[in-house]
């Protein structure tokens, strides 16, 4: 092994990954480290994959990658206690030559990745754990040090792919703590069931169509927070998670809030005769736009969770992943094929690059939400109950007349709200922040 | 195990991760507890319930304790203790720790 490298890259997630595959594919002499004891093993995600961002790697990545199955239908659920009112998007056209959407197993998934990357020429060390990042006298970032004997190892830049919580960068001072309003703790089990009971009790096609469940309302008990139920092949992911704050101030154990998801009368049948495999939590990054850290610097930049590249509003996060490490590593083709060095002057056409992207336009878009719904949390609790209400008096027959009825739900969501002005201006500022 | 939701109580947190796949460092645990003099903060207490492995708990004289060998290294209790110093936090050593069969 060469003790110089072109560039490392600390983690074999999405963006590591797709930032390794691609200076990889350029001819560029990296090495990728990875704490699990395989890619993918200390990974975890809901997960859907976004096939557009992969395939703009990897074109043909359906023929070779695990894949559960495509997305043909998606429900939004607004949960009370013990009804769900929503609306379900179910299309033929998901049903194309090469689909949108896939559910995925991200520890399966990841380890393929991870093959695609070494076969483009990347050196990966595994079961290594990077305590921290080297400098030289003028502070420019020229290594790192691990937790492996044998020194540190170097490189002209370090791609930052470690994950949410974003330790190396954090203790190097690259970036501040996370706070706990900017982070979300989901929580997740995967349940098992046979291939065609999921078929059917999603009313599928075959093995290779899949469904989605957002679901908003009383699964997050009163905290800004969303559920999700996805359909794999032979498997259910099932989860809930809500922000870190909110969390410490209500301290609702996470594992009691997904029982109480999976026991909803919604929710048990789809689960009914499961066999749970596995429990996992993990953060996931929501303070969109405003808590973006500093990306680059002498030596090193930041792709992936580490960033804060997460889309909570559609629930996109690999993606932008994927997509941030393939530009970074872009910009680091281009400048090594210019001669330039990776100085934070160099580096910045990293930043312009994602701007003129999707992946800061959206954040940008949404910034104000993150605010909005700490700010608001009627919008988890009173409003999802309220469309249930209004639900069952519109549905039942009970001899009452409807006028009679509909006053009184009205009169509900006026008192819930204290005010029609409140009402109304809860409806500005989500069409504000949503602009 | 089979999902106990269908009628019966909720599974216990041995039984959830009795499913996952560890690897523990015998003898060196990657989470640790500073104790302040005057009491544990609320923040550190919060953790009793909201880590979601359960990992900390109150002990026989009201102090709160952390066995971290069932950690799913998600870093909830670093984050809301970062400005209280009772937790000292690294990832387990390279390989060890927490392994996802499905992530």
């Amino acid at each position: 092994m060469p003790e110089h490298f072109d560039a490392i890259v600390v983690g074999a997630g999405p963006s590591g990954n797709a930032a390794a595959y691609t200076m990889g594919k350029a001819g560029l002499n990296v090495l990728q480290i990875d704490r699990g004891e395989y890619p993918g093993s200390k990974n975890v995600q809901g997960a859907i994959l976004y096939a557009d961002a992969l395939e703009r790697m990897i074109p043909d990545f359906r023929e070779t990658a695990p894949l559960e199955r495509h997305v043909v239908e998606q429900r939004f659920w607004m949960l009370d206690e013990t009804s769900h009112t929503g609306t379900h998007h179910r299309s033929d056209s998901f049903n194309e030559e090469k689909p949108n959407r896939y559910t995925i197993l991200r520890a399966q998934f990841d380890k393929w990745f991870s093959k695609q990357v070494r076969d483009a020429g990347v050196t990966l060390i595994t079961e290594t754990t990077v305590t921290e990042l080297v400098r030289n006298a003028e502070g420019k970032v020229i290594g790192v040090l691990t937790d492996r004997e044998g020194g540190p190892v170097y490189a002209d830049v370090v791609v930052l792919g470690e994950g949410v919580n974003g330790l190396v960068a954090q203790r190097s001072g690259l970036r501040p703590e996370l706070r706990p309003q900017h982070v979300a703790l989901a929580v997740k089990e995967t349940h098992f069931l046979p291939e065609d009971t999921i078929r059917e009790r999603f009313n599928l096609s075959d093995e290779n169509e899949g469904v989605v469940i957002e679901v908003l309302g009383s699964v997050s008990s009163g905290m800004v927070g969303t559920g999700f139920l996805y359909t794999n092949k032979e498997s259910i992911s099932i989860g809930v998670g809500c922000l870190v704050s909110d969390f410490a101030e209500k301290q609702i154990p996470p594992y009691e809030l997904l029982d109480r998801f999976k026991s909803h009368p919604s929710v048990r049948p789809l689960l009914k005769g499961s066999e749970m495999k596995e429990y996992v939590a993990h953060l996931i990054p929501e303070g969109g736009y405003d808590a973006i850290p500093n990306l680059t610097g002498d030596g090193w930049l930041i792709v992936g969770d580490a960033g804060q590249f997460v889309n909570a509003v559609h629930r996109e996060g690999s993606n932008l992943a994927m997509t941030t490490g393939r530009i970074a590593a872009e910009c680091l083709v281009r400048l090594k094929a210019e001669g330039l060095p990776a100085t934070e002057e160099n580096l910045k056409i990293y930043r312009d690059a994602l701007e003129e992207s999707f992946v800061l336009k959206d954040l940008k878009k949404y910034r104000k939400i993150p605010k909005l719904l700490e700010r608001n949390r009627q919008l988890f609790t009173t409003y999802p109950a309220f469309i249930n209400r209004s639900m069952q008096a519109f549905l039942r027959v009970d001899g009452r007349d409807k006028k009679t009825k509909e006053a009184e739900i009205l009169r509900g969501l006026k008192r819930a709200r204290g005010g029609w002005l409140r009402v109304a201006t809860d409806m500005v500022k989500v069409a504000r922040a949503w602009r | 195990m089979t999902d106990k939701m269908n009628g019966t109580k909720p599974p216990k947190m041995e039984e959830r991760l009795y499913q996952n796949r560890y690897m523990v460092d015998e003898g060196r645990p990657h989470v640790r507890i500073e104790h302040q003099r005057g009491g544990d903060s609320p923040e550190l207490r919060a953790l009793v319930n909201i880590c979601p492995a359960g990992c900390y708990r109150l002990n026989e004289e009201g102090r709160v304790e952390v066995a971290p060998d069932g950690c799913m290294e998600c870093g909830t209790c670093r984050i809301v203790c970062q400005a209280t110093g009772e937790l000292e936090w690294s990832y387990p050593r390279g390989g060890y720790g927490i392994l996802f069969k499905f992530g």
